[in-house]
C-alpha cells in the first residue's frame, strides 16, 4: 500500500536559540489550512482505537470529521463535551502513549496529530468567543471539589452538568493546581489555563480561593455542609534525597523552583516581588518531565549549562519524547549513569558541587526497567552552583494528617475502590491524591468518573 | 480571602500595626500560628506572625516592621484599603498546657509573635514571666499589653535606654538563677531574631529546661509543597510551614537556619531598591 494518509504536517516551532530567551510558547501551533491538512490525513477507521486509549473517551474521529469540513465549532463541542480542558490536554497529554500512539498510521511514524488538532479547536474557540451552549437541571444537593486542578476542575464541571450546586476549595491563591504551579508557560501559556480554568465559575461553581482544608475550613465541617466530597489535592509534597548538603542555599525541590518561577514569575523579578536564584550551571536531579520543565526554566532565566543527572539512561528517561527532545535542541545535557552522593557547601553555605557516583544499569527491577548499580570506587565531584531535586512528589501530608479517617498506602496515597469512593461515605478522590505523579488527563478522567459515583451515589440516597 | 485594614497604627520606629478583617482566619486562629499575605497581582506570599485575633470581630492584628519592599509597601496601605489574598492560620498551634513556671522572651517584632502566647498561657493557669528586648526603647511593642498580663515583666535594650542595658538573654540567666532554689523555671518561650533564640537555647541547654523557639525560615506556599522553609530538628529534616513554626530549641540547627534565611538578601536589597525607584523616593528622603 502507498502511503496512506501521508506524512504528519510539521509543526512550526520557536528556534531553540530563539526561544531560550522567552516564556512563550515552543509550538506557534497549526494555521487553519495546516489543521485541515493534518485532518485530512486521518482514514476514518471503524474501531477508532484512538478513543478508546483516551482517559475521558474524546469523540476523537468525529471532532476530526467535523475539522475536515471546517466546522471548528462542532469539533470544540465535541471536544469540550468529553473534556473540560481541551486547550490544555491539546498541550500536555502524553499522546504518544494513548490517542497518537494507537492510530493505524502511527506504524510509520506519521500518526495523527490529535494533541495539536485538539489544541487548535481550542485556542480558535477561545479567539472567536465560542462557547459550550449548557442547560443544567438544578439539584438542590451540594457538593465540595477540594482542590482546582485537573482531578478537580474535571469533577466540579461534570457535577455542574449533573446539576449539583458545587463549591471548589483552593488552598493557593490561584486556581488550577499543577497547571498553574508546576507546568511553565513555553508549554502551556497561562492565558490558556486562565481561559480554560474560568469556565469553572462560568458553569455556575463557587471557586473559594485560599482555602485550605484541614486549616481554616475543617473535614468535617464539609461533611456536615454538603452531601458529597470529592478530594482532588494532588500529588504537591516535594521528595528529597536525603543525602549530605540539603541545607545549602542553591539547592531547590523541584517544586520550589518551579513554584517560584511559573506561578510566582520570579522571571519577571523585579517587576514582579518574588525572586528566585539561578546560578550558570546547574544540575537538575531526575528525568522525568518536571526535571526537563526545570532545565528549560533554568536556561531561560540565564543559566548557561543547564545537566540532567540521571542514574538510568537517556532509553529509560520518564519524560515524554517530546519534551526531552525540546530540552536537548535547547542545549540541556544529559548525564547518564550518575547518582548523587552529596551536595558540597562553601564558608558561606552555598551549594558549589555535587559528588556523584557512577552507575551501570543491571537486571530489571519491578518498574521493569534494568535497575541502576553504584559502581563502588567511581565517585567523582561535578562544580554546580544551582541543584534541583526532581524526584517526584508525593500527597500532601497537611491535609492527610487533618483527616485520619482516610485510608492511606503505604505511599500515602488516597485508597479508593473501583468507582473511586473511599471508605468514607458520600466522598471519592481522584488524580495524583490517589496516584502519585500520573498526568493531567488521568487526572480528568478521574474526575469525570468520581462525578458520576457521586451522581449514583447521591441518586440512591434519594 | 481578601483582607480589609479596619486599624492602622504608626509604632514608631518604622514599625506597624494594623487590624484585618479576616473571619474566617479570626475564628480558626490559634496563638503560635500565623498567616500569608500577597498584596497585588505582582506580590510575593509573605508569612507574617498575628499579635492579636478577635473571632467575635472577625480580624486579626498584623504587626510589622516596615524593612524590605512587600513591609515597605504594606505600611503605605491604609484603612478602608484591601489585601488581595490573606490565607491562615497556618502551621500548628503552640502546645498549651499547665506547665508552671515560664518564662516568654520576646525579642523585636518577635514580641508581637509572643503576646498571643503569654495570654494562652496565663489564660491556662501559668505563672508566666516575660522578658522583651529591642534595640531602643521607642521600639519595644506591646510593652504595656503583656505587663498587664504577666506576674513580672523584665525590659533589656541594646543601647540601655529602657531596663537591663544589654541583651534579653542576661535577663535570662539573671532570672534563671534568681529562681533556682524556688520550684525553678518548668519552661522557656522564645520567640525573636534566630542569632538570640540560638542563645536562649545555649542558655538552658545545661539546665535541662523545655526550650520551644518559632522560626521564621523563607517560606512561598506554607503547605509543605516547597521546601524552601526546611529546617533541620536533630538532624531530621522537617517543614516550618507544616511541621513548625514551633520546635525543641535544644533540637534545631540554627546555623543553617540562619544561614538559609540569607539565601535571598541580595535580590531582596533588588526589589527594594527597584521598588524606590519607581515610588521616585530616594533612600536618603526618609
Amino acid at each position: 500500500m502507498l502511503e496512506i494518509g501521508g506524512k504528519r504536517i510539521a509543526m512550526k516551532e520557536q528556534r531553540p536559540k530563539q526561544r531560550i530567551r522567552n516564556f512563550r510558547s515552543v509550538p506557534c501551533g497549526y494555521t487553519k489550512e495546516e489543521v485541515i491538512a493534518e485532518a485530512q490525513r486521518c482514514i476514518q477507521c471503524i474501531h477508532a482505537p484512538c478513543e478508546k486509549m483516551c482517559p475521558v473517551q474524546m469523540e476523537i474521529k468525529s471532532m476530526i470529521r467535523e475539522i475536515v469540513e471546517g466546522n471548528f465549532k462542532q469539533a470544540f463541542l465535541i471536544a469540550k463535551k468529553d473534556n473540560a480542558i481541551p486547550a490544555i490536554c491539546g498541550r500536555v497529554c502524553p499522546q504518544e502513549e494513548q490517542c497518537e500512539g494507537v492510530c493505524p498510521l502511527a506504524q510509520t511514524g506519521n500518526g495523527i496529530n490529535i494533541g495539536k488538532l485538539e489544541a487548535f479547536i481550542a485556542d480558535w474557540a477561545m479567539e472567536n468567543g465560542v462557547k459550550e451552549e449548557f442547560h443544567i437541571k438544578e439539584r438542590l444537593e451540594k457538593v465540595a471539589v477540594i482542590g482546582s486542578g485537573p482531578a478537580g476542575i474535571s469533577c466540579a464541571v461534570d457535577l455542574r452538568r449533573y446539576g449539583y450546586q458545587v463549591t471548589v476549595f483552593e488552598a493557593l491563591h490561584m486556581a488550577g493546581g499543577v497547571l498553574q504551579y508546576g507546568i511553565p508557560a513555553f508549554r502551556l501559556p497561562k492565558n490558556i489555563v486562565d481561559y480554560e480554568i474560568s469556565y469553572l465559575t462560568e458553569i455556575g461553581a463557587d471557586l473559594k480561593l485560599n482555602h485550605i482544608v484541614g486549616q481554616n475550613i475543617m473535614f468535617d465541617e464539609l461533611r456536615e455542609k454538603f452531601s458529597a466530597i470529592f478530594i482532588g489535592t494532588g500529588a504537591g509534597a516535594p521528595q528529597f534525597l536525603g543525602i549530605e548538603g540539603e541545607r545549602l542555599k542553591g539547592l531547590y525541590s523541584a517544586n520550589e523552583f518551579l513554584f517560584r518561577t511559573n506561578l510566582m514569575k520570579a522571571y519577571k523579578f523585579p517587576e514582579y516581588d518574588t525572586p528566585i536564584v539561578c546560578g550558570n550551571a546547574i544540575g537538575v536531579i531526575g528525568a522525568g518531565n518536571v526535571a526537563m520543565d526545570v532545565a528549560r526554566c533554568a536556561l531561560r532565566l540565564g543559566a548557561k549549562d543547564v545537566y540532567i543527572l540521571y542514574r538510568r539512561t537517556k532509553r529509560e528517561a520518564p519524560a515524554r519524547a517530546e519534551e526531552l527532545q525540546h530540552a536537548l535542541e535547547e542545549g540541556v545535557e544529559f548525564m547518564e549513569l550518575v547518582n548523587p552522593k552529596r551536595a558540597i557547601g562553601d564558608k558561606d553555605g552555598w551549594v558549589t558541587a555535587i559528588e556523584m557516583f557512577r552507575m551501570r544499569l543491571g537486571e530489571p527491577d519491578k518498574s521493569g526497567r534494568p535497575r541502576p548499580i553504584k559502581i563502588e570506587g567511581s565517585e567523582f565531584i561535578m562544580k554546580l552552583d544551582t541543584v534541583v531535586e526532581s524526584l517526584g512528589t508525593k500527597p500532601n501530608r497537611l491535609f492527610l494528617d487533618m483527616t485520619p479517617e482516610l485510608e492511606t498506602t503505604k505511599w500515602g496515597t488516597i485508597k479508593v475502590d473501583e468507582d473511586l469512593m473511599t471508605k468514607i461515605e458520600g466522598v471519592a478522590a481522584g488524580g495524583d491524591a490517589i496516584r502519585g505523579n500520573a498526568t493531567v488527563i488521568l487526572a480528568l478522567g478521574d474526575g469525570r468518573k468520581a462525578a458520576k459515583s457521586i451522581h449514583e451515589y447521591l441518586l440512591r440516597r434519594q | 480571602m481578601t483582607g480589609r485594614i479596619i486599624v492602622k497604627k504608626d509604632l514608631g520606629g518604622e514599625n506597624y500595626l494594623i487590624e484585618v478583617t479576616t473571619p474566617q482566619i479570626a475564628s480558626r486562629f490559634k496563638a503560635g500560628q500565623f498567616v500569608i499575605i500577597r498584596m497585588d497581582e505582582k506580590g510575593e506570599r509573605i508569612p507574617l506572625t498575628v499579635a492579636d485575633y478577635d473571632s467575635g470581630k472577625g480580624t486579626i492584628t498584623l504587626i510589622f516592621q516596615a524593612v524590605g519592599k512587600s513591609t515597605r509597601q504594606l505600611a503605605t496601605l491604609n484603612v478602608g484599603d484591601t489585601i488581595l489574598d490573606c490565607v491562615g492560620p497556618l502551621g500548628k498551634p503552640s502546645e498549651i498546657g499547665e506547665f508552671g513556671r515560664i518564662i516568654c522572651l520576646g525579642g523585636g517584632t518577635g514580641i508581637a509573635c509572643i503576646y498571643p502566647l503569654i495570654k494562652a498561657l496565663v489564660n491556662a493557669k501559668n505563672e508566666v514571666i516575660s522578658i522583651i528586648g529591642a534595640r531602643t526603647a521607642s521600639l519595644l511593642l506591646l510593652e504595656d499589653e503583656i505587663s498587664a498580663l504577666s506576674l513580672r515583666t523584665c525590659v533589656a535594650t541594646d543601647d540601655g535606654s529602657k531596663g537591663h542595658h544589654g541583651f534579653v538573654t542576661e535577663v535570662l540567666m539573671n532570672l534563671l538563677d534568681e529562681y533556682k532554689n524556688s520550684d525553678g523555671v518548668q519552661r522557656v518561650v522564645a520567640i525573636g531574631p534566630p542569632v538570640m533564640m540560638k542563645a536562649v537555647a545555649g542558655i538552658t541547654r545545661p539546665h535541662h529546661i523545655k526550650t520551644i523557639v518559632s522560626l521564621n525560615s523563607i517560606m512561598l506556599d506554607g503547605t509543605g509543597m516547597c521546601g524552601s522553609c526546611r529546617v533541620f530538628i536533630d538532624g531530621e529534616m522537617k517543614l516550618t510551614c507544616i511541621d513548625g513554626p514551633e520546635f525543641d530549641a535544644h533540637k534545631v540547627n540554627f546555623e543553617d537556619l540562619i544561614s538559609r534565611l540569607e539565601m535571598f538578601k541580595e535580590k531582596e536589597s533588588e526589589a527594594l531598591k527597584h521598588y524606590l525607584n519607581i515610588k521616585g523616593v530616594s533612600k536618603c528622603s526618609r
